[in-house]
């Protein structure tokens, strides 16, 4: 699965985070993985991805400079593969 | 970010464990000789089941996610149900290790409807004979029939769990053959001469040339085989092997004991390595967060006599409780160091330090050789000290 900025995502509901100081760990209650979010910045997208319909919306609300935004979707897809993010 | 710089951030510790082993009980049916916990009789002063209760309301509020369960045999515990419901309700996953004893066809079917909940099974060796020699007669029976419990329940993946020694390196395959069998998911650890392992290391550890088959092993199995990141001492080798490669203790890693003391990992047993008790003001929360061996564990440290030698960043000098418990000085190298230079320093190492506590059953355990026996002596029954 590939995430462009017009996909709409939600934090996966069997995936709670907890905040550290290089980001948070995410904890997968279905699959019992656990995966690291390493950046803050990171963090508050996957956060908030619920509230909008597009990650672009996420993006922008979150004060992400456009020239990060390939390397968030490359990262927003990585959680998507690993089930921490899922598209709704 | 990239992985060192993780790693980086791990070493200076989390806001709390990600991994937290509790050993529940010291009780056990089992005297397997390398027992990290020298486990045999209950301590009268093991935590009560609100005491123990309170904890998991503690680990909920910090979000620890799931904690490795361990004894002593935890399933001896009359509690252990409720403890086990008790930490599903607080959304706390639950692995557990046992022998297997008390995994009846009626208690696998309890367990398969519990949620959370990841099984380990311990065995050390493919087949009876090298099994029962350390685990002790009847072990192997014992794991194999939990193991058609848990399948004919419909457990799921349960997982497998070996101890790797000199005497069942050359059965990697079969282990995960016969995990395979099963469907479940072989882990494999490294002996560490911990508790009665200290008194077992130096007959039952890995050969130098058994070290490059387990990593070498291990490179070609990959994800699929876990190691609770124990081997990271063999990234000396070349590439490093999946996991955190670091020593976790008292920064990414702690374990409860019995009692409700505090140590920096499982490994550790020792009155050196206790940062506080959870029965304390401000329970476990502040020993992880303020107790000073944590603080001082994770603060950076000094590669020391490994300084020059350039696997450091590889290897980070191995685990801090093999060379605790071998008498080697902590700054320096693994005494199963894979260039050779831990073999150097044991030769002339100090006394090495006894476990501060053994709950031993007092009986007098041997190793049965295959060609001369081997006394495995206990100096205490089952007082604690």
């Amino acid at each position: 699965m590939t995430l462009t900025l017009d996909s709409a995502c939600e934090l996966h509901p069997d995936v709670a985070l907890r905040p550290e100081p290089f980001g948070a760990l995410a904890y997968h209650y279905g699959n019992r993985r656990l995966i690291f979010l390493k950046h803050p910045d990171v963090v508050a997208v996957v956060r908030d991805a619920a509230n909008h319909r597009s990650l672009r919306e996420v993006l922008v609300e979150n004060g992400i400079a456009e020239s990060r935004w390939p390397s968030f979707i490359s990262a927003l897809t990585s959680l998507a593969q690993s089930e921490v993010i899922r598209v709704h | 970010m990239s992985t060192s710089s993780l790693a980086a951030q791990m070493k200076q510790g989390l806001d709390a464990p990600i991994c937290l082993t509790w050993e529940l009980t010291y009780a056990c049916n089992l005297q397997c000789v390398h027992c990290l916990s020298s486990s045999g009789t209950r301590d009268p002063r093991e935590l009560t089941t609100e005491q123990a209760k309170a904890v998991l309301d503690e680990l909920r509020d910090l979000q620890v996610f799931y904690i490795n369960i361990g004894g002593g045999e935890p399933m001896v515990r009359r509690d252990f149900f409720e403890l086990l419901e008790h930490a599903e309700h607080c959304n706390i996953g639950v692995k557990f290790s046992t022998n297997g004893a008390f995994i009846t066809p009626e208690n696998a079917r309890r367990l398969a409807a519990m949620n959370y909940l990841d099984i380990q099974i311990s065995l050390d060796g493919a087949n009876r004979a090298t099994n029962d020699r350390v685990r002790g007669e009847g072990s192997y029976d014992i794991a194999l029939r939990a193991m058609d419990n848990l399948r004919d329940a419909s457990f799921g993946r349960f997982k497998i769990s070996v101890v790797m020694t000199r005497e069942n390196v050359s059965q990697l395959d079969e282990f995960k053959a016969l995990a395979d069998s099963y469907g479940a998911q072989l882990r494999i650890t490294r002996l560490r001469p911990a508790g009665r392992g200290a008194d077992t290391w130096n007959e039952l550890h890995p050969t130098a040339a058994q070290q490059r088959v387990i990593y070498d092993w291990l490179m070609h199995h990959g994800e699929d085989v876990l190691t609770g990141d124990s081997f990271f001492h063999l990234n000396a080798f070349g590439d490093a092997l999946p996991g955190l490669n670091l020593c976790g203790a008292g920064r990414v890693v702690c374990l409860i004991d019995p009692l409700g003391d505090v140590y920096a990992c499982p490994f550790v047993i020792h009155d050196e390595f206790k940062a506080g008790s959870v029965l304390e003001d401000g329970g476990f929360t502040h020993v992880w967060k303020s107790s000073d061996l944590f603080t001082s564990l994770r603060e950076p440290e000094s590669p020391g006599a490994c300084a020059s030698c350039g696997s450091y960043d590889a290897c980070q000098g191995g685990c801090m409780a093999a060379k605790f418990f071998t008498g080697l000085p902590l700054d320096g190298p693994d005494p199963e160091c894979v260039s050779g230079h831990g073999e150097h320093a044991l030769s002339s190492a100090g006394a090495a330090p006894r476990p501060s506590m053994d709950h031993s059953k007092p009986v007098r355990l041997t190793v049965k050789a295959r060609r001369s026996p081997v006394l495995v002596t206990h100096h205490s029954g089952g007082s604690p000290s």
